[in-house]
């Protein structure tokens, strides 16, 4: 899923400062699973800031609402009657980065980023998420034992460990495992380390972002 | 001969190599590479020029060796993956072979979060195998990566890193055949302290017959004081310093523990030279250039040889 964290509370009521009435909409995707911008979240962080502006003696009219998904028209076009003469100065979306680019785009009102989009990932344990993929756009993990070596090597490397790797960590930060040492383990446990003896060949990035913004157009689910 | 270059040369005609390390400055400061240059002339066989080493903005490494080029010296070009992609590199090599450079390097290079400018962009296009085997299709078939046909070949003498010391170790070696294959002519490893690793794992290199298809040079980098060694020790990545020398520091009088240190770096020297395989030392006295004609004078590797 897609893994995204909250701005810091501070970044959020400058955005707002000039702001009497705004629109918080919460995702029920992807940041509802990683407890960044679901209903619950929503609650938060609209509360938090009433009471900060409330405390400015300056109040905000919040008001809260929670999407299915913003990453589609279909439920983006829900917001039309709330935003239909209600006298919201702006919304924002606690989305990830994809929702309020879609609101923007149906909207003529300013829209406003909650969260930092972080990274493609997973839950590790309950609260920690990791970085798993970087959507290069070809998929090469099942060279590396089913472990990506571009999102989850430092330097993306693909033919073994840098000379920083020690004791299982990345020379970048001891918190970062090193995914070379892991997929070394990994291929000796499924007895194909010969696997790893050739030399890998470049990559070609082209369809990663590097080839542009990407589109994927499917002619058989066009309407 | 595949690029003719000294080093080269020192390799082919049968002789133990060494080669220095020159530290760029950071600032356009043409007298301190002249002043590093002095101590480097006539005592090594080629001198290293770092790429941005430790991700801290240096004078470019190119028109570093472009300026030993012009003060008679033979550097090699030190070139790592995190700062340029495919086309940087590729235009790099074909310009530095321009100047007059004929020894390559091929690094990753270190993290640029370790840096004076950890807020940039890397670039990581490719790894330094990979760029090992860029310089080879360049010297070798005479085409870019594109398959496009070169005007004008760069026949360079292609070198790779080896670190005994990173961890899985059971991988090191199978890297250094990797690189080897990729088309590493030769080898310069990491600073070696940890002695009884180092003969292992140039032990199973011989026995697959590695040092056969390279010429592999032990790093030897001088610890100036007790405090350096501790930093060694503790904070560089993939290093092993055994206590040994650490205590054997600690032992003698603050003053002299530069001469100690020296002692121990022309020891290290004499018994990489008895390991098997080992044909010659990349010698990496770090701000410490000065120091260089002593200790290659008491390891007895002076007068350098003269080839044609």
């Amino acid at each position: 899923m897609v893994v995204a964290e909250r701005k810091p509370i501070e970044e959020i009521l400058a955005m707002v400062a000039d702001f009497k009435k705004v629109l918080l909409v919460g995702c029920k995707g992807c940041v509802t699973v990683c407890c960044a911008g679901g209903t619950k979240e929503v609650g938060i962080l609209g509360s938090a800031l009433r009471i900060a502006r409330k405390k400015q003696g300056n109040p905000l009219e919040v008001v809260e609402h929670t999407l299915e998904r913003q990453c589609d028209p279909e439920y983006v076009d829900q917001l039309a009657p709330m935003l239909a003469g209600n006298g919201f100065d702006a919304v924002l979306s606690m989305a990830c980065s994809v929702g309020p680019q879609f609101i923007a785009k149906k909207y003529t009102i300013p829209v406003y980023p909650m969260l930092n989009t972080t990274f493609i990932g997973g839950a590790l344990e309950h609260g920690v998420w990791a970085e798993f993929c970087q959507s290069c756009g070809n998929c090469i993990i099942h060279n590396f034992g089913g472990l990506c070596p571009i999102a989850r090597c430092s330097k993306s490397l693909m033919n073994g460990p840098c000379g920083g790797s020690a004791n299982k960590k990345c020379e970048v930060s001891p918190e970062i495992d090193c995914i070379w040492h892991l997929i070394y383990d990994r291929m000796v446990e499924l007895g194909q380390l010969e696997k790893l003896r050739p030399v890998f060949p470049i990559k070609d990035w082209s369809t990663s972002r590097d080839g542009g913004p990407r589109k994927i157009v499917r002619e058989d689910l066009k309407l | 001969m595949k690029a003719g270059s000294n080093l080269e040369k020192v390799f082919t005609q049968g002789h133990f190599a060494v080669t220095g390390e020159l530290g760029p400055p950071r600032g356009a400061s043409v007298e301190v590479i002249e002043k590093k240059a002095g101590y480097l002339r006539g005592v090594v066989d080629s001198i290293n020029v770092t790429d941005n080493q430790t991700s801290v903005v240096r004078m470019s490494s190119v028109a570093v060796c472009k300026l030993l080029v012009d003060m008679g010296l033979e550097p090699n070009l030190q070139m790592v993956c995190r700062d340029r992609n495919r086309i940087a590199m590729q235009s790099d090599l074909l310009g530095a072979y321009a100047l007059g450079i004929r020894n390559v390097l091929c690094l990753s290079g270190d993290h640029n979060r370790f840096g004076d400018h950890p807020q940039s962009k890397n670039v990581f296009d490719v790894d330094s195998m990979q760029l090992i085997s860029i310089v080879k299709k360049l010297r070798d078939e005479g085409k870019m990566l594109s398959g496009q046909e070169l005007e004008g070949v760069p026949k360079f003498f292609i070198g790779a890193a080896a670190n005994p010391f990173g961890d899985p170790f059971e991988f090191r070696v199978t890297r250094l055949a990797k690189k080897i294959d990729a088309g590493a002519d030769f080898i310069q490893t990491q600073c070696i302290y940890n002695m009884e690793k180092f003969r292992k794992y140039m032990h199973i290199a011989h026995e697959e017959g590695l040092t056969e298809k390279c010429y592999i040079m032990a790093g030897i980098t001088p610890l100036k004081s007790v405090g350096m060694a501790r930093y060694m020790a503790n904070f560089v990545p993939g290093l092993d310093v055994p206590d040994y020398y650490i205590n054997r520091l600690k032992g003698v009088d603050k003053k002299k523990q530069a001469d100690e240190g020296i002692k121990i770096a022309v020891e290290q020297i004499q018994e990489v030279r008895e390991i098997p395989g080992v044909k010659g030392i990349h010698l990496m006295a770090i701000e410490w250039e000065h120091k260089v004609p002593e200790i290659l004078q008491a390891a007895g590797l002076l007068p350098r040889p003269s080839v044609n």
